[in-house]
């Protein structure tokens, strides 16, 4: 920081005065993002999480362009005489699996589901956890029983059977995939953040904001939710290898993505038979969801410190 | 923008002046619910029990009572952060307790707080700048570029730097958090202003630099304030007129110089003789009056004077049946005690091994 802290002198406002000169340069008034990117960049985990999320989407985007085989299509070469997978080699970078696919090229097109069910399902579940908490913790009364009341019953439910009753009657597809596990990963994230916004509202700054004239939106939007943040991107850095998982689970019983179209989760599901005499099936999805799901973690603690002027300097 | 009012002003506050803010017969009742799904009312904790006192343009009140006594609710009370449940608050003569959303937030934008805790009361996800410059925002008070003068401008007045706006609350002292709070108060030019303990939380050494402050701006400004403390020296210094409260109740209110010239309240008179005196030789001599037992729960206060369990000179069949209205037992001093009569009133003096001898008594 620039210029020291005046001591906490004892004068008052004309001796206050006297000490600053009237027409000294205005400090320029930073806003708020740009002084949260100021403090992400100086991370360099967070930044190689956002870096790694910058080229998986990359890659889920253009997965047509790079690949370098059809990920559907069964190749006779890509099967051992016993009809095994074969490993790496120059043709099949990793190897193929059980049907003789290219296994880096379904990676490539895998990453697409897993992506944008990752993102999505919990973007859902992220967008109702924080508006029903938001609304049931600060104006309390009936919204307040009601909302808790159905998070709890919500919650009653065994997830898988939910989710499992929810596919079943309605079309399997990536979009209803998304849907169903927003509804079922909402309810944690209500509680949580309802709990958090409990103990905030009732802090003297809420009190501040209501009388220097702030409406509720203002004083949930601008007071509230910033106190949110770090609870809200721990969990849902958590939530995202939950969700890819889930879908992984879903998949796998034939209620999530329908093959042939790959996703990482069917990959390890397909594969787990065999993962003796041909581990790489297991491996590489495994250690794609793994890379994802770190790269989120560490570009969520990133933005936690960022938003969070305590920890500006580490 | 420009000041409230021309400095220097401070209007006597004579008596037919019509006070800024009247508080009648004020009641806040925190209702103890029992049940889950269907809430039933098993009772009420009686913070703020019938509390009626105005306060004059440009005046002080000092509001004094030992903690839990209903000061501070009684402060929330009268800017409607707590909604009374009974009772009316004036306002320029507007109730209110009427209002609701918008009117409110419009009414009551020349009514501040400054809070007790200087680390709770500023948000600490806000910069400085953006604190201060809230206020004018959301009153949609001037442009951009005006608002940010204002808000060096403000900070100027409290006496922080005004290259400061872009630190956080964290970067501060306390005494310098405060600072920032009665700048951010000040920002919509309010005229009344409620003090809830602003220096209880502060350093000792930095106690008194607020004080000149708040008496600064207050002569500068023209403000009126609610002035909230325990420290019965820090509200002598300050106030005007001074109310005393009690379990809910207020139950002496007189000038500075009548309450603590000669306090006629039993209670008000216990609670002077604890205040101690910087010279140790009278400091020696002091003899605080002891009252025995504890404050009753405001959950279940006893009927009658609130205070006659613990009062020594309580008068039963009178003191414990009905209850003392707060009225004028002299010129200018309002007391609520049956005791006190034109000519008289109940003298504790600390006798000996804490007990405590009624003086005066005799001659009502």
């Amino acid at each position: 920081m620039s210029a020291a802290l005046p001591q906490d002198g004892g004068r008052g406002t004309q001796a206050g005065r006297a000490a600053w000169s009237a027409d000294a340069p205005l400090i320029e008034h930073r806003s708020l993002a740009s002084e949260i990117w100021r403090r992400f960049r100086q991370d360099r985990f967070a930044v190689a999480g956002l870096v790694v999320i910058v080229l998986l989407v990359a890659v889920a985007v253009l997965a047509p362009w790079i690949a370098p085989h059809d990920p559907t299509k069964q190749y006779d070469e890509g099967l051992t005489a016993q009809g095994m997978p074969v490993g790496p080699s120059s043709q099949f970078w990793l190897g193929t699996d059980t049907l003789g696919r290219d296994l880096f090229s379904r990676l490539l097109y895998g990453a697409r589901v897993s992506l944008v069910v990752g993102v999505f399902a919990n973007g859902f579940a992220l967008l109702l956890g924080v508006i029903f908490g938001l609304v049931a913790g600060y104006f309390r009364g009936w919204v307040e029983t009601l909302l808790m009341r159905a998070t709890d019953v919500m919650m009653a439910f065994p997830i898988y059977l939910l989710a499992v009753a929810l596919v079943a009657v309605l079309k399997p597809s990536i979009w209803i995939l998304i849907l169903v596990i927003g509804i079922v990963y909402w309810t944690p994230m209500t509680r949580v953040i309802h709990g958090e916004v409990l103990s905030i509202r009732e802090k003297e700054f809420v009190d501040a904001a209501r009388l220097t004239g702030c409406s509720d939106a203002r004083i949930l939007v601008r007071h509230i939710l910033p106190h949110l943040v770090a609870v809200i991107l721990v969990y849902t850095s958590l939530g995202l290898a939950t969700t890819i998982l889930f879908e992984a689970t879903l998949s796998y019983i034939g209620l999530g993505v329908q093959p042939p179209t790959p996703s990482w989760g069917q990959m390890i599901s397909e594969g787990q038979p065999y993962y003796l005499s041909a581990p790489h099936l297991v491996l590489y999805p495994g250690l794609a969801i793994m890379i994802t799901v770190l790269a989120f973690n560490l570009v969520g603690d990133g933005l936690r410190d960022a938003f969070d002027p305590q920890q500006r300097r580490r | 923008m420009s000041a409230p009012a021309p400095a220097g002003t401070r209007p006597a506050a004579g008596p037919g002046d019509e006070p800024l803010v009247q508080v009648e017969d004020l009641r806040v009742h925190f209702p103890i619910t029992s049940g889950i799904v269907f809430q039933r009312r098993v009772g009420a904790v009686r913070a703020v029990d019938g509390v009626t006192f105005a306060i004059r343009r440009g005046e002080t009140l000092g509001l004094v009572g030992e903690s839990g006594c209903g000061k501070s609710t009684t402060g929330r009370a009268i800017l409607q952060l707590v909604r009374p449940t009974g009772g009316r608050v004036l306002y320029e003569g507007h109730d209110l307790g009427a209002l609701r959303g918008g009117a409110l937030r419009r009414r009551r934008r020349r009514m501040q707080m400054i809070f007790q805790d200087p680390y709770a009361s500023l948000n600490s996800r806000m910069t400085v700048g953006d604190i201060i410059a809230e206020p004018l925002l959301v009153h949609r008070l001037g442009t951009k570029e005006e608002r940010r003068r204002r808000v060096r401008e403000l900070l100027e007045t409290v006496g922080i730097n005004p290259n400061t706006v872009n630190r956080y609350p964290h970067e501060f002292s306390g005494g310098q958090r405060q600072r920032i709070g009665i700048a951010r108060a000040l920002a919509v030019e309010p005229n009344f202003i409620v003090c809830d303990e602003p220096i209880s939380a502060l350093d000792v050494s930095i106690r008194a630099q607020i004080i000149n402050l708040l008496q600064q701006l207050q002569r500068e400004f023209g403000l009126t304030y609610l002035f909230i403390a325990h420290d019965l020296s820090v509200v002598r210094h300050i106030s005007d007129r001074v109310a005393v409260m009690y379990l809910g109740r207020v139950v002496e209110l007189a000038a500075n110089e009548l309450l603590y010239g000669e306090p006629l309240h039993p209670y008000t008179q216990a609670l002077l003789s604890a205040v101690p005196v910087p010279d140790p030789e009278a400091e020696e001599r002091r003899r605080p009056i002891v009252l025995h037992g504890d404050v009753p729960s405001p959950v279940d206060p006893p009927p009658g004077c609130h205070f006659h369990p613990r009062c020594p000179a309580a008068e039963p069949g009178l003191c414990d049946v009905a209850d003392p209205p707060l009225r004028e037992a002299r010129p200018g001093h309002l007391v609520a005690c049956h005791l006190v009569t034109a000519d008289a009133y109940p003298r504790l003096q600390a006798g000996d091994d804490d007990t405590v001898v009624v003086a005066g008594k005799e001659a009502t």
